[in-house]
């Protein structure tokens, strides 16, 4: 089996097909550890992998500390809100006590862009980006194709609709690399307010319209709306976004009959997405949580265990 | 500095001088006495026979066998941010002024924003007294346009200007206020003094840190429209048409604002505008590759478009941008190595200016004759200054450059206090061999030709160093 | 476990000769010698399951669980296990091992496993393999069964059925050739 090509997670972007298609395949091997009387192998046993979450996240950061157990490895989770650990302390103070304790990987989650690529560029170990500012979310959308390709088989062709505030979204861009990549169409929807400057040079096409983008989709994709409303506010209320960019059962009906819905969660319900259709039958936003976890153990044994391991180039 | 260095006499034989103000380009040989410039030999005829004059009259003058180097007047900087006083961490006015010299400048005017501000005559003469302790660069203040930077009332512009101030702006915090730039304007005309638009709408450009396109996209930074500039460029030269007074745009960045000062300047309007070393050899690319989120590539106005680069650099050879500034912004590495979004703008450039600019002269943007003009005489004359001349009877302000030297830029030898380059690691064709200025020998490279002296044979010289350099 | 394709030798010498130390019908002769003993110490097929480590030891499996179908009209379960994540030398490898599936479609605990794998060497395999097989439930007993034991243990560990034990030195490599994925049944060991 191919090593990986980067010796970092720091996002989708710098994979090859053949990363995306090594960490998704390993993830179906690890998924089938989780259904086992005991979920739990020693592949990664005497390593320590520090979890490193400086901004709020119980989902992603219980998903990546149960990764980690089932694989065996230590875990030292440290979380803080706001950018420091402590105050007065810098990130990069931060990064030079981690290595001190010499961990085997470190997972990141950070309010800025570009965090974890300032860890990968002083610390030895594989700096795994769980998510940083409106960057990039990639262990989102790796599970989120693991999760397609359950239900849909191979995405290549498939019309998938993003839908929602792009601009802001890790999740929106993590999933537009790893799409484009694997020969999906990708449509993104939202008012030009949400939708960032020049984002066609990422190989997706744009539109206002919900019912072009639901237009004989695959796959919908419903990106999770902030509803703190200010002066810098991308739509007026809550009510009108929800009548014009909520998904509805109404509205579904444009896309595929086996159509698959997913949301990184948590669900604003009744506002991007209505309860029918979360929970109903093209919902896949549980299968989602458990494939999550799968392709975080792929990720952290492919990274830690990769041949010319720590120390090595990419 | 050694006083060896001070007062030099001094053949500089065989260079090629390139003089924009009698738009000479050709070989000569200058002859300096005590610090003055007292004859310049252009013909074989002339040189021969001041070379025969020196040997017989003074033994002890130094010579620079200067064959293949090329002469400008010393450079003229009108956009640097020397930190003191307030931020002496990131540089000092000494600090600054050294690497000023070792960048080849003569003359540097400094921004207002210092703590405290200068915006009073107190400030603008505690800078010149610090300056004037450290001789062999002159430094020229700004004043604040107005007090405290606040862009609510006008500061004690008319005090500033005994004081010594060369002209007005509120760099790092745009005039919002359409209304109080309109009396800025007015009332630096009165005084003669041409206001310094950092032109920039802050609502527009938001929480932005870099410039907004394909490149900010991908990366998930928030962007600065190009319109962030281009709306307060067009404000301020509509500004400039209805008080008459003179505007000058500093560190264009964007073609749209190129634009509006080309039609500004066709108008007859006296708009003039700088451009910036990395504004016109960098693009947002950059940041869209290994240099992803490297706070070294963060500055405002941001690194733009290739189109944008493409503008800047025609402006520059037509003369719509009247010169090269380098917007020098020092901060300390504490600063820097934060999260990119939290990052203090600004870069350091005035060691890396000149090398730079040859650059342009390689790639065929600028004529050696240009370059030398939009770095030396021509920012002079936007803020009336007395530089980029080189003339008998004048004390002497030169830069001597080697064009073939070959260089990669390490900051960690600046002379600047800090390292945040742009350029960190690049490779120049060119740079500062000496710098002669205020009557003294201001900075010498370490890998420069040797002075030698008069006496001895040329073409064997000995190493002797001028010390202490 | 392919040979180095660069080769040192002049034009028209061959390297060393590998030496063939199982024909195809040696190596039926001994599944078949291996299958009667497991059924013999088994007293049958009560409880009894097969489980292949991946990949060679699964085809031999397969052979002993066709064996014991022809000779007892019945075959007992047949399992895989796929021992990667248990190793104790990821750290050691130029590529990454491929990560297969394990499947093992019946339940283990109370049953008398017999861990089947194609050559014993080291023992770090088995140990592996036995470390996967007590995650999946608690067997009965657990019987190791190789068609080659080559000597050389680093771990206190014994095979309960051997097709056939060879002396190498550490440094030969045995290769084990089945008809279903090499075309032939043949064992033989190259320096
Ligand atoms: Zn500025």
């Amino acid at each position: 089996m191919p090593a990986l090509s980067q010796r970092h997670l720091l996002g989708i972007e710098p994979l090859l097909p053949g990363d995306i298609r090594t960490i998704v395949e390993t993830a179906k091997s690890m998924k089938s550890i989780s259904k086992r009387a005991i979920k739990k192998v020693p592949a990664l046993r005497g390593k320590t992998i520090v979890n490193l979450f400086l901004e709020p996240s119980t989902r992603t950061r219980s998903s990546f500390e149960i990764a980690a157990k089932r694989l065996s490895a230590d875990t030292l989770t440290l979380s803080g809100t706001g950018t420091s650990l402590s105050k007065g302390e810098t990130l990069m103070d931060t990064a030079r006590n981690l290595e001190a304790m010499a961990p085997d990987a470190i997972v990141i989650r950070h309010s800025a862009s570009g965090a974890p690529h300032m860890l990968a560029r002083i610390l030895e170990p594989p700096v795994i980006n769980a998510g940083d500012g409106s960057h990039e979310h990639p262990t989102q959308a790796l599970l989120d194709l693991m999760t397609v390709e359950e239900r849909k088989g191979p995405v290549k062709g498939f019309k998938v609709a993003i839908v929602g505030d792009i601009a802001h979204s890790r999740v929106a861009r993590s999933n537009i690399f790893t799409l484009t990549k694997m020969g999906a169409l990708v449509w993104l929807c939202g008012p030009a307010t949400m939708i960032p400057r020049e984002v066609e040079q990422l190989g997706a096409r744009v539109t206002n319209s919900m019912d072009e983008a639901l237009e004989g989709a695959d796959v919908v994709m419903m990106l999770r709306i902030q509803l703190e409303r200010g002066s810098g506010s991308l739509f007026p209320s809550v009510p009108e976004y929800a009548a014009t960019y909520g998904l509805n059962r109404a509205r579904l009906k444009r896309a595929k009959r086996d159509v698959v819905v997913l949301h990184p969660g948590p669900i604003n319900r009744g506002i991007e997405i209505a309860s029918d259709v979360a929970d109903g039958e093209f919902s896949v936003i549980l299968d989602q949580v458990e494939n999550g976890v799968a392709v975080r153990m792929a990720l952290l044994y492919l990274l830690i265990t990769r041949p010319e391991g720590r120390g090595g180039t990419a | 500095m050694s006083t060896e260095t001070a007062n030099p006499t001094l053949l500089i034989d065989g260079c090629r001088l390139v003089d924009p103000e009698t738009r000479y380009d050709g070989p000569a040989g200058l002859w300096i006495e005590r610090g003055e410039l007292k004859k310049i030999a252009r013909t074989e005829t002339e040189r021969q026979a001041l070379r025969a004059r020196v040997a017989a009259t003074a033994p002890e003058a130094l010579r620079l066998e200067a064959d293949g180097l090329l002469v400008f007047p010393g450079l003229v900087d009108l956009h640097v941010h020397l930190r003191e006083p307030g931020f002496e961490y990131k540089e000092t006015i000494r600090t600054g002024c050294e690497a000023a010299a070792r960048g080849g400048f003569t003359a540097i005017c400094c921004m207002a924003n210092t703590n405290p501000v200068n915006d009073c005559r107190a400030v603008t003469e505690f800078i010149c007294a610090r300056a004037a302790e450290v001789s062999g660069v002159a430094v020229h203040p700004i004043g604040a346009i107005s007090k405290g930077l606040e862009g609510k009332e006008l500061a004690e512009i008319a005090e500033m200007k005994k004081g010594g101030i060369v002209a007005v702006s509120d760099d790092g915090r745009p005039v919002a206020d359409s209304a109080l730039m309109r009396r800025a304007l007015e009332y630096a005309r009165t005084f003669d003094l041409r206001v310094v638009s950092h032109a920039e709408d802050k609502a527009l450009a938001g929480s932005g840190c870099m410039h907004e396109g394909a490149v900010s996209t991908r990366l998930g930074l928030e962007g600065i429209p190009a319109e962030a500039e281009e709306i307060m460029v067009a404000r301020d030269i509509h500004l400039a048409a209805l008080t008459g007074a003179r505007l000058h745009i500093a560190h264009v960045s964007t073609a749209g604002s190129v634009e509006l000062v080309r039609r500004a300047k066709e108008k007859g309007l006296d708009v003039t505008a700088e451009a910036a070393p990395h504004h016109l050899l960098l693009t947002d690319e950059v940041l869209g590759g290994s240099g992803a989120y490297d706070t070294r590539y963060k500055m405002n106005p941001p690194l733009r478009a290739s189109r944008d680069m493409d503008a800047l650099r025609r402006g520059l050879q037509d003369g719509t941008i009247d010169c090269i500034a380098t917007d020098h912004a020092p901060h300390s590495e504490d600063d820097k190595n934060v999260e990119f979004h939290r990052a203090p703008f600004g870069v350091v450039g005035l060691e890396t200016a000149l090398a730079a600019g040859l650059s342009l002269v390689r790639s065929g943007t600028l004529s050696l004759a240009q370059l030398a003009e939009r770095m030396s005489l021509g920012p002079a004359r936007l803020f009336g200054l007395p530089h980029g001349r080189i003339a008998e009877g004048r004390p002497i302000s030169l830069a001597v450059i080697d064009p073939n030297h070959k260089w990669t830029v390490d900051a960690r030898r600046f002379r600047s206090k800090s390292r945040n380059s742009a350029f960190e690691g690049w490779t120049f064709e060119g740079d500062v061999a000496y710098t002669l200025a205020q009557r003294r020998l201001s900075y010498a490279a370490e890998w420069a030709r040797p002075l030698t002296a008069i006496s001895e044979p040329a073409g064997a010289p000995t190493q002797r160093r001028i010390a202490g350099v | 476990m392919t040979s180095d394709p660069i080769r040192n030798s002049a034009p028209g010498t061959t390297g060393p000769t590998p030496r063939l130390v199982l024909n195809g019908d040696d190596v039926r002769r001994a599944l078949a010698r291996i299958a009667h003993e497991i059924l013999e110490h088994n007293r049958g097929l009560n409880d009894l399951a097969l489980v292949g480590v991946r990949t060679r030891g699964v085809t031999i499996a397969q052979r002993l669980q066709a064996e014991i179908r022809r000779i007892e009209n019945e075959s007992p379960p047949l399992g895989t296990i796929d021992i990667t994540l248990y190793r104790d030398d990821l750290d050691h490898h130029l590529e990454h091992p491929e990560l297969r599936s394990t499947d093992i479609p019946f339940d283990l605990t109370g049953r008398h496993v017999v861990l089947v794998d194609d050559v014993l060497f080291t023992g770090r395999t088995v140990r592996a393999a036995m470390d996967a097989l007590v995650d999946f439930g608690r067997p009965r007993t657990i019987q190791l069964a190789v068609l080659i034991d080559r000597g050389h243990r680093e771990l206190p560990i014994k095979a309960d059925y051997v097709g056939k034990n060879i002396p190498t030195a550490p440094s030969e490599q045995v290769h084990v050739r089945l008809v279903e994925e090499d075309g032939a049944d043949e064992v033989v060991v190259t320096a």
